[in-house]
């Protein structure tokens, strides 16, 4: 018999039921709430009159709708305020742990989970939140949910799933200077496009991925969802071992020995079998940036905008044709005039404290061009921000003429007051680039944190690998 | 959940591949800790001229006459034909909330993402996946008054012109949606297997079962 994957040993170790037709019934270890997709679903327990089945597996942080500036002031916004107390209201009522705006905790709820230790490797984890893909980055089977799900977790601590097929994507070798977790899993997306991964778990491996810090493969796996995959994974190493040691949530003495005996077989065997197996040579990868208004239009910064001339599928070349339009770009132009107008450092993706060290190696000494209106630095937790504080990251930054914000989702979808205005190219950090996501009529182009603060200094896209050689993953 | 069994509708096509969550329903109507009322907005940045904002009338903003939704022949269709990787992006449960609001109750496209896929199943709406080239032969008959016919028991479609359609849910959802039944009421059914789950995991991995 064929030794199993990552995934096969992650779901077979929580499955409670297994109906006729493969559906199963998968226990979930941790959910992850947040303001924007649980009130209906505690709605939904107060007309059943039912009580969460383990109260203690959740955890609440209200992150999409928070004020990156002046949170002394509250909430401006009435409609994002009562979504934001609502979560307060209904957590007191269930008895669930939430870290709100006042709490140093508080941020990006997959920024805190990891941080607090409370997803941990091995286990299943969801949120009403397609990037829970993150926390796959310690071996954790982590995907997002719907509300009805939401709701169905809350009440059962289970979910119905059907098992997905296993992918294997292998970055052998290593990165050149200046490129980065973001600029691997781009290039990813740019070679199986967004729906590549639909239908599967997929399995990041190879030197490259190896290599990378925690904070890198969460990067990594935040995407897996941009590439169609409900979940990404990363194996337990010695890295993720030493990252979760001491967290508030981790287990302790005894507990700790044998959680990490028990994390150490989570691993793909060597003769297990994946439905399919894609590999990169990261030696190829350069920076990368969108162009368009899907992940997957993406190219080398040193490449042009491409021709939808040049593509044979009719369904493929409106969509080039519609995204460049939306876009205000022309076919075959440099990616490197494209000019910024802002410039966004953050997201569940690259908000983490490497991210801020990354974009403050690349800007130290240096001022935004005048021709970009703002530059938000908005870090993914409290204790992130304290901690680039400690570092003393925020001088480097304001020096530079950035603002430097309190954590939360801020412009990587504008719920908050922070956002795109029509028209306005963005450099950002964020996950996606859809048509009116930072703001309506807003123009995102996806990159790297060093990329991002690379062109607010230089006022336009610029390959991050020449300005500093010094500067690597 | 409303049960979902046979449908004979007027199908409106969009044209579009990877439409994704946002723009089905954009973030500014996802402040709402309603479940109801974001039909008005369904494809709002396509369907409007201006900017939309939550609990806004529509009554009277300018509608985009470009947009398939607001042409008068497909007033009133209840299945939306269109193409790759329908409902990608956000997991905003928002999306099928609004499609269903709206009035559409089956979609039809070669793929669609996971987890818009799921959601439809609590929300019933029936999300169909036919060949490319199937959904291609659809979206050249389309004409004025163009309805088909959708049986989920049988698991067919007929056409105006009497073709049979084959297609396939699984046995689970299928059972589900043609019931209306209530997932958490069927789960809890188990309760007592999740609880010897619990039991016997909490030997395996103990650390996960200290506050309880």
């Amino acid at each position: 018999m064929a030794g199993k994957t990552l995934y096969d040993k992650l779901w077979d170790d929580h499955v409670v039921h297994r109906e006729d037709d493969g559906s199963c019934l998968i226990y979930i270890d941790r959910q992850l709430l947040h303001e924007v997709t649980s009130p209906q679903a505690f709605d939904g327990l107060r007309m059943a009159g039912r009580q969460p089945w383990r109260v203690s597996r959740n955890l609440a942080v209200a992150d999409h709708n928070v004020p990156t500036d002046h949170r002394d002031q509250g909430i401006a916004d009435p409609v994002s305020r009562l979504q934001v107390e609502t979560l307060d209201k209904n957590c007191a009522e269930f008895a669930i742990t939430e870290f709100d705006m006042s709490d140093i905790r508080q941020g990006i709820v997959h920024v805190v989970g990891p941080e607090q230790g409370a997803t941990l490797p091995g286990m299943t984890v969801v949120c009403g939140d397609s990037h829970t893909s993150t926390h796959g980055a310690s071996a954790a089977l982590a995907f997002g949910i719907g509300t009805s799900e939401v709701e169905h977790a809350l009440a059962t601590q289970c979910l119905v799933q059907k098992k997905a097929k296993n992918m294997l994507i292998k970055v052998n070798g290593q990165v050149g200077p200046g490129v980065t977790a973001k600029d691997i899993v781009l290039a990813i997306i740019g070679k199986i496009g967004t729906a590549g991964g639909t239908g599967y778990t997929i399995e990041f491996a190879g030197e490259a991925i190896r290599a990378l810090s925690m904070e890198g493969r969460m990067t990594v796996c935040n995407m897996a969802i941009e590439a169609g995959a409900r979940a990404g994974l990363v194996a337990v190493d010695d890295t993720t071992i030493d990252y979760y040691r001491g967290r508030p949530y981790a287990p302790q003495g005894d507990d700790w020995n044998m959680a990490v005996r028990y994390w150490q077989r989570l691993h793909s065997d060597s003769d297990a079998q994946f439905d399919k197996i894609v590999t990169l040579n990261a030696a190829e990868i350069k920076p990368q940036v969108t162009w368009g208004t899907s992940p997957e239009m993406v190219v080398a910064v040193d490449a042009c905008v491409p021709d939808p001339e040049q593509e044979a599928d009719p369904v493929k070349r409106e969509g080039m044709q519609r995204a460049l339009q939306y876009m205000g770009l022309q076919a075959n132009q440099k990616i490197t005039d494209i000019r910024v107008d802002r410039v966004f450092i953050g997201s569940c993706t690259n908000s983490r404290i490497e991210d801020l060290r990354q974009a403050a190696a690349v800007i130290e000494g240096h001022h935004k061009a005048d021709s970009v209106k703002q530059v938000l630095i908005v870090p993914g937790s409290g204790l992130v921000k304290q901690q680039a504080e400690a570092e003393g990251l925020d001088k480097i930054f304001i020096a530079a003429g950035f603002e430097w914000r309190e954590p939360g989702c801020s412009m990587c979808l504008a719920m908050n007051a922070d956002r795109l205005e029509a028209g306005e190219h963005c450099a950002s950090t964020s996950n996606r680039n859809f048509e009116g996501r930072q703001g309506y009529g807003g123009r995102t182009h996806l990159v790297s944190p060093a990329m991002a603060a690379a062109a607010a200094i230089a006022g336009h896209f610029v390959n991050v690998a020449e300005l500093n050689p010094g500067a690597s993953s | 959940m409303k049960a979902f069994t046979q449908l004979t509708a007027l199908v409106a096509p969009l044209d579009r591949a990877n439409v994704d969550t946002d723009a089905i329903i954009p973030k500014q109507f996802l402040k709402s800790i309603r479940r109801a009322g974001f039909g008005p907005y369904l494809f709002d940045e396509w369907r409007y001229l201006d900017r939309g904002e939550p609990e806004m009338d529509c009554s009277n903003r300018p509608l985009n006459p470009d947009f398939v939704l607001n042409q008068p022949q497909y007033q009133g269709a209840q299945i939306l034909l269109t193409r790759e990787n329908f409902g990608c992006g956000s997991s905003r449960e928002h999306a099928p909330w609004a499609l269903e609001d709206y009035g559409f109750r089956a979609i039809i496209a070669p793929s669609f993402a996971d987890i818009f896929f799921n959601n439809c199943f609590k929300n019933g709406v029936l999300p169909i996946v036919l060949s490319a080239e199937l959904v291609e032969s659809l979206f050249q008959e389309i004409s004025a008054g163009y309805q088909l016919s959708i049986d989920l028991d049988a698991q067919t479609i007929t056409t105006p012109s009497g073709r049979l359609i084959g297609f396939n849910v699984d046995e689970n959802r299928r059972h589900r949606l043609l019931n209306g039944l209530d997932d958490i009421g069927l789960t809890l059914q188990q309760a007592e297997k999740i609880k010897a789950y619990e039991t016997e995991r909490a030997q395996r991995a103990p650390w996960l079962f200290k506050d309880a």
